[in-house]
C-alpha cells in the first residue's frame, strides 16, 4: 500500500488515475477547491478499494499554504509515498492577451503554485529519505503556437523547473516525474473536435502510474508524443513562425 | 458542434456536445437537451440534430453499496461493465444484461432494455429502486414506486425526454461464479423453437436463440437455441477466485471502415450457413465466461463499422403469441427474398411481466432482432415492408434500435404516446422524437 496525495483531484486525468491507486489499496489524501465534488470522488474511490481518504480544500492561489497541506496530508495518511499535481487550467489565450489580471491568474494556478507544492513536497520527501513528486505539464510546454502560448509558457515553467528539481533531488533518493500528455479527451477539452491522436484519461492514467512507480524523468503519454515533439523541436524558428495553428 | 454518433452510425449529425462532471452541475441554458451516455443506441433515439447533447460518461462514481443486500447507488453515467468489473469479485450481477456491457446504467434505464432472462425478471426497470431526476425548470424529483410513481414510469423507457437521471438505486443479483453453465442445440424450423423455448423457459434463467435468416424454403427457420444458468462456485476453487478478475478484455478492434461493407449477400449466407454448422452449435453441456454469454460482441471493438461507410439498421420487433409464428413466417420470407440477409438475428421469448415503463418496448410475446447494411432506399423499403407485418400482427418496435419508423407506425405501436408527453422536458428533444411526433 502506498500513500498517495493527489492535487486538482477532481480534475479528469487525476481522478482516473486515482483510481488506478484505489484499485491496488492505496492510500490516498484528495485535494481540489470544490467541496461537493471532490466528497463523491473520495465515496467513489473507497468503493473502488481504497485503503483509505482523506479531503482537503485548497485553491492554488494560496501558495503559502502548501506546506500546511503537506503536513495534513502526512498526518492523514500516517506518511507520504507519492504526490500526483495534477490541476491546471487551460487558459483563454485571448484573454490573456489583454487581461494582466487573467495573465497573473493563469501563471498562478499552472505554474508558481505546482512550483510551491513540489518545494513543500521536496522538503518532506528529503528528510523521509524516498518520495515520489510527479507533476502534470504538457506538450503544449515545448514550443510556442500562436493559439495558446500562454498555457505552453507557464507549463514549459513547470517542465524547467522540475528538470532543475529532479537533478537537486536525485542524489538524496526523491524521483521527480515530468508528466507530458497530448490531446486527452476530457471536460476542458469538450469542445474540440478529436482525431486519432486523442487519448482517453483512463489511458493517459494507468502510464502516469507506471512511471510514478519506475520514477520514470519524463512520461510522454501517449508514448507517440516524444517523437512527434522531437521533431516539433526541430522545426527551425524561422520556419516555425511561418506556420499555422 | 461536433458528431456525437449512434452505434448504427446512420444518421448522422451535428451537435453541441456539453459534458457533465459530475451529478451536481446545473443542466446548461441550452436547449433543446438531451442526455447522451456512452452512444449505443442504435438510431436517433440518442441524438438531437442541431441541439445539445449532455455527455454523462464522466458521471460515473459509485456513492454506496450495501453489500448485504445488493443496492448499488451510483451515478447514470455507470457502465453496465464497470459494475460488473467492480462487483463481481464480491459476487454480485447485474439482473439484467442486454446484449453489451458497454452501456449507461441511465441509458439502460431510459430505453427500459431487456436481456435473455426477460421470461424470468423482466426488463431493466424492475430492478432499479428509484433515481434522481433534473427537471430543465431545476425542480429534482426523486422517483421510485412509492414517491412521483407516474414520473418513475415516465421516466423507465422514457428514452431520455423526461429530464436527466443524476443518481440509481439499483438492485443487483448474487451469482456464485463468473460462469454460465447450459447448453446449445439446433432446431429445424420456427415451430421447434417455439417448443425449445417453452420447454426451456422454466428450468433456464437464460434462453436466446439465433437465427438463419439467409435461407429459404425447406431451410427457412433454422438456428440455434440457447439456454443457462449462473454456475454454482466450482468446489474446487475456494474464495474469490472464482471470480478472477480479467483486465485485458477486449482484444480486437475494427481498426477502420472498409470502404464498401464485407456484409453482403454471399458472405451473410455463408456466415450463416458456417454458424449454423458449427460444432459448438450443438453440444450437451457448455459452461460461458459470462461475457461470451451476455456481449459475445463486445470482444470486437467498433464492430459496427464492417458496416461500410453507410452504417446499418436494426430492426427489433416484438410479435404477440397468437400472430408470431404467421408473422415470423412471413418476415423471414421477405428476408430472404430482398437477398439482405442479416447475420445477427436474435429471436427470444419474452415473459409475460408486464413492464413498469409507460413507454416501455417489452411485452409479452416473441421478439426478433435483425441487422442490414445501410442500403438506402432499397433497404429503407424492406423495413417498411417488415413493418406493415409487425403492424398487422399488433406488434411493436423498439425505439433503441430504429432510425426510420414513420409516426404512424410509432403512433400504433405506442398508444400510451400522448400520455408520455406531459412528462417531456419542455426543453428536453431528441431527433427521434421529432420525427415520430411529427404532425
Amino acid at each position: 500500500m502506498k500513500r498517495i496525495l493527489i492535487v486538482g483531484a477532481t480534475s479528469a486525468i487525476a481522478e482516473a488515475a486515482a483510481r488506478e491507486f484505489a484499485a491496488r489499496g492505496d492510500a490516498l489524501f484528495l485535494v481540489a477547491r470544490d467541496g461537493l465534488a471532490v466528497q463523491a470522488i473520495a465515496d467513489d474511490l473507497m468503493l473502488r478499494g481504497a485503503a483509505a481518504i482523506g479531503t482537503a480544500l485548497f485553491t492554488a492561489r494560496d501558495l503559502e499554504g502548501c506546506v500546511a497541506l503537506v503536513d495534513a496530508a502526512v498526518q492523514r495518511l500516517d506518511g507520504l509515498d507519492q504526490a500526483l499535481i495534477a490541476h491546471g487550467s487551460l487558459s483563454a489565450q485571448a484573454a490573456c492577451e489583454t487581461s494582466t489580471a487573467m495573465l497573473h491568474e493563469e501563471f498562478m494556478t499552472n505554474a508558481l503554485s505546482v512550483m510551491a507544492l513540489a518545494l513543500a513536497l521536496a522538503r518532506h520527501f528529503t528528510a523521509q529519505g524516498h518520495g515520489v513528486i510527479a507533476a502534470i505539464s504538457s506538450v503544449a510546454g515545448e514550443r510556442g503556437r500562436q493559439s495558446n502560448y500562454l498555457y505552453g509558457a507557464s507549463k514549459a515553467a513547470v517542465s524547467t523547473f522540475l528538470s532543475g528539481l529532479r537533478q537537486q533531488l536525485y542524489a538524496k533518493g526523491v524521483r521527480v516525474v515530468t508528466i507530458k500528455p497530448g490531446f486527452v479527451d476530457t471536460p476542458m477539452t469538450a469542445a474540440f473536435k478529436k482525431g486519432m491522436l486523442w487519448a482517453t484519461p483512463a489511458r493517459v492514467a494507468r502510464d502516469i502510474v507506471r512511471a510514478m512507480d519506475r520514477g520514470t524523468p519524463v512520461l510522454y503519454t501517449p508514448w507517440f508524443w516524444r517523437p512527434i515533439m522531437a521533431l516539433v523541436r526541430c522545426v527551425p524558428e524561422n520556419l516555425f513562425r511561418r506556420m499555422r495553428g | 458542434m461536433a458528431a456525437g454518433t449512434c452505434w448504427g452510425r446512420w444518421p448522422r449529425y451535428e451537435h453541441r456536445i456539453v459534458p457533465l462532471r459530475n451529478r451536481f452541475e446545473p443542466l446548461p441554458d441550452l436547449a433543446p437537451l438531451l442526455p447522451y451516455g456512452n452512444g449505443r443506441s442504435y438510431g436517433d433515439v440518442c441524438l438531437n440534430a442541431g441541439g445539445t447533447l449532455l455527455s454523462t460518461r464522466a458521471m460515473d462514481r459509485l456513492i454506496a453499496f450495501n453489500p448485504t443486500t445488493g443496492v448499488l447507488e451510483c451515478e447514470a453515467g455507470v457502465l453496465l461493465g464497470e459494475i460488473i468489473d467492480l462487483l463481481l469479485p464480491h459476487g454480485w450481477f447485474p439482473a439484467v444484461c442486454p446484449g453489451t456491457a458497454f452501456v449507461t446504467v441511465g441509458g439502460a434505464i431510459a430505453n427500459d432494455v431487456h436481456g435473455k432472462n426477460h421470461h424470468r425478471v423482466g426488463s431493466f426497470g424492475h430492478h432499479v429502486l428509484g433515481f434522481e431526476l433534473l427537471r430543465s425548470n431545476g425542480e429534482v424529483l426523486q422517483c421510485s414506486a412509492d414517491s412521483h410513481s407516474n414520473w418513475f414510469r415516465a421516466t423507465i423507457g422514457g428514452l431520455g425526454l423526461t429530464g436527466l437521471i443524476r443518481k440509481v438505486r439499483l438492485r443487483l443479483r448474487p451469482v456464485e461464479s463468473r460462469w454460465i453453465d447450459g447448453d446449445s442445440r439446433r432446431f429445424a424450423s420456427l415451430a421447434e423453437f417455439f417448443e425449445f423455448t417453452a420447454a426451456s423457459d422454466r428450468d433456464y434463467e437464460y434462453t436466446v436463440a439465433w437465427l438463419d435468416c439467409a435461407s429459404s424454403g425447406r431451410k427457412r427457420g433454422r438456428g440455434v437455441f440457447m439456454r443457462g444458468n449462473h454456475a454454482p462456485a466450482p468446489a474446487s476453487v475456494i474464495g474469490a477466485a472464482r471470480f478472477r478478475p480479467h483486465r485485458r478484455a477486449p482484444t480486437l478492434r475494427v481498426p477502420l471502415t472498409p470502404p464498401i461493407s464485407p456484409v453482403w449477400g454471399a458472405s451473410v449466407r455463408l456466415f450463416n450457413s458456417l454458424y449454423y454448422h458449427r460444432r459448438a452449435a450443438q453440444q450437451t453441456h457448455i459452461s460461458w465466461h459470462y461475457r461470451n454469454f451476455h456481449f459475445p460482441l463486445d470482444g470486437i471493438l467498433e464492430w459496427n463499422r464492417l458496416y461500410g461507410p453507410n452504417g446499418f439498421f436494426q430492426y427489433q420487433c416484438a410479435l404477440p403469441d397468437t400472430h408470431a409464428l404467421a408473422a415470423l413466417t412471413e418476415m423471414l420470407e421477405l428476408i430472404a427474398r430482398s437477398r439482405q440477409g442479416s447475420c445477427l438475428s436474435v429471436l427470444k421469448k419474452f415473459g409475460a411481466m408486464p413492464s413498469l415503463g409507460v413507454m416501455s418496448f417489452a411485452r409479452p410475446g416473441v421478439t426478433l432482432a435483425l441487422d442490414f447494411p445501410n442500403r438506402g432506399l432499397r433497404t429503407l423499403g424492406l423495413l417498411d415492408s417488415l413493418d406493415a407485418i409487425t403492424r398487422e400482427a399488433g406488434g411493436a418496435v423498439y425505439p433503441a434500435k430504429d432510425a426510420r419508423m414513420s409516426a404512424g407506425a410509432f403512433r400504433q405501436y405506442f398508444p400510451a404516446w400522448e400520455e408520455f408527453q406531459r412528462y417531456v422536458d419542455p426543453r428536453f428533444s431528441s431527433s427521434f422524437w421529432r420525427r415520430v411526433t411529427a404532425a
